[in-house]
């Protein structure tokens, strides 16, 4: 997905002369041809990532359009105030595009891990958040984002489906009664895998806010009003989407996602953390079935 | 400052009351405002939008009824909105927002955003091939967070020669900056200057020096006793 995030943007440098790159010495290696070309839009600040966002939010009064990137980390909790204040109270836009995840290196220990990334945008108004699960799905995501004016949050992943679906709005992949499966992002392989056999309706989210409250409430009419939301951070980070969306429809809900209740000091490999975290496809199969 | 002048200020902050715990910074930064806005920078009420106009950026939201002031005697606010100050409903509170006053730059409060913005802008006026001039001005107390010291350092190893800084020192910072505040800047390449906060020439000379190829760091000192 990385590659894909250097390729598009490294393209639209060459044709949108609004668009701007800021990184904190993170990948900035990636953009050494980019900055040869376009050294007043292409710059690295060093590790320096409140400045990152802060010489964001200034391009963005000039109107420039800046790409901003970095580990998850170092992208939304270390600067969080500078999103808060350089980008959302100066009322101006930038898309973010971090990498690393919730714990794509789990071998780098809980310095870089970001689990929490979601859900603290979430207490900010006006962000988008794209969660893509394959690298096909990274580059209209982020045409759109470079398009627009707005706040935009991508989350790349070294964790990724077979496939590409569409993105946008939820996309129902299987429909069935006794249930809805929301998968977001990378989750999706493991949600198919083990509702294969199950009754249940399996949504797909590359875009998860804004939440699509019409496309849950339309599943959740074809079925059982009960919920499961997989997403690849916090657990329940999505979950007043899913009571906003069925506000008036008594339903059931049950979250799984990156636990809440420890932080877990392990190194290893992500499949061993999704085991962790009730992830993993027994985890998931375990939860869903009880659930149900 | 003409004493005209300094009257009708003082005249405009004094219809902005509840606030007294900032009068000192306020005070501290009215010289430096007035000489910015009456003989440096680019900017009229009729151009808040042009994309060449100078920038001014109040880091330092802290205590803005100075800045109120100037805006209002510079015909930027009208000076019957100064009495509705903190009120609900007023674009008018106790630290600016630039959504909600034309010509100002950037809402400001919490300590330490503006010089990161300031880098910010003066890079985009490059990249656009913009003539504007970009100000921030900070206070010596305001300089202990650490995100002003990731845009100091970066500002000089990027040559940002259309950035400003102004600081305003009146020794509110709570351990002081031995050495002297210039130092923190020239070390990173900042061409520099100390001189009197309220010598409006020795300021307006300091503003409008040459600084090629380097950004400008401006350490306006006030002396303590004045504002007791």
């Amino acid at each position: 997905m990385r590659d894909v995030f250097v390729h598009t943007v490294t393209d639209a440098l060459d044709t949108d002369p609004r668009l701007a790159v800021v990184t904190a010495d993170i990948s900035s290696a990636a953009f050494d041809d980019a900055r040869a070309r376009h050294p007043d839009r292409v710059v690295n600040l060093g590790i320096r990532e409140q400045a990152m966002i802060g010489v964001a939010g200034g391009l963005a009064l000039t109107g420039l359009r800046p790409v901003v990137h970095s580990y998850a980390p170092f992208l939304v909790e270390r600067p969080f105030e500078q999103l808060k204040l350089d980008l959302g109270h100066q009322d101006v836009g930038a898309v973010l595009v971090s990498i690393g995840g919730s714990y794509d290196a789990p071998a780098s220990g809980r310095t870089h891990q970001s689990p929490a990334d979601v859900a603290l945008l979430d207490t900010l108004p006006g962000w988008t958040v794209h969660v893509p699960g394959h690298p096909d799905e990274v580059e209209p995501l982020l045409r759109d984002a470079i398009a627009g004016t707005g706040r935009v949050y991508l989350r790349l992943s070294t964790r990724e489906n077979t496939t590409a679906h569409p993105i946008g709005r939820f996309s129902p992949l299987r429909q069935g009664s006794r249930g809805v499966v929301l998968a977001v992002g990378p989750t999706l392989d493991t949600v198919l895998d083990v509702t294969s056999t199950l009754d249940v309706t399996v949504l797909y989210a590359s875009t998860i806010r804004p939440f699509d409250h019409a496309g849950l409430l339309a599943a959740v009419a074809g079925s059982r009003p009960n919920v499961v939301l997989v997403e690849p951070y916090l657990a329940g980070t999505s979950a007043h989407g899913v009571g906003e969306a069925l506000a008036d429809v008594p339903h059931r809900v049950r979250s799984l996602g990156v636990r809440r209740d420890v932080e877990v000091r392990a190194y290893g490999t992500p499949p061993e953390h999704d085991v962790v975290h009730g992830l993993d496809a027994d985890g998931i199969a375990a939860s869903i079935r009880a659930f149900l | 400052m003409l004493a005209s002048m300094r009257n009708e200020l003082a005249g405009l902050i004094e219809r902005m009351t509840g606030d007294e715990k900032h009068d000192w910074a306020a005070g501290s930064t009215i010289d430096v405002l007035w000489v910015l806005y009456d003989r440096v920078l680019n900017v009229t009420p009729d151009t808040v939008d042009d994309p060449d106009r100078d920038r001014f950026l109040l880091s330092k939201g802290h205590g803005p009824m100075s800045y109120y002031a100037v805006l209002a005697a510079k015909g930027f606010l009208d000076h019957d909105l100064l009495d509705t100050w903190t009120s609900f409903g007023s674009p008018l509170g106790q630290h600016p927002d630039r959504v909600l006053v034309p010509g100002v730059e950037i809402g400001s409060g919490s300590l330490g955003h503006g010089l990161g913005l300031g880098v910010g802008t003066a890079l985009g006026l490059r990249a656009r091939r913009r003539r504007g001039r970009v100000f921030v001005l900070v206070g010596d107390g305001e300089l202990d967070e650490g995100s002003n010291h990731e845009a100091i350092a970066i500002a000089g190893r990027l040559g940002l020669d259309r950035l400003t800084t102004v600081v305003v020192d009146n020794s509110s910072a709570s351990h002081g900056w031995p050495g002297g505040i210039a130092r923190r800047f020239d070390v990173e390449g900042w061409h520099t200057a100390t001189v009197d906060g309220r010598d409006h020439d020795a300021l307006h000379r300091a503003f409008t020096a040459a600084h090629p190829g380097r950004p400008s760091a401006v350490v306006a000192t006030i002396e303590p006793e004045e504002y007791t």
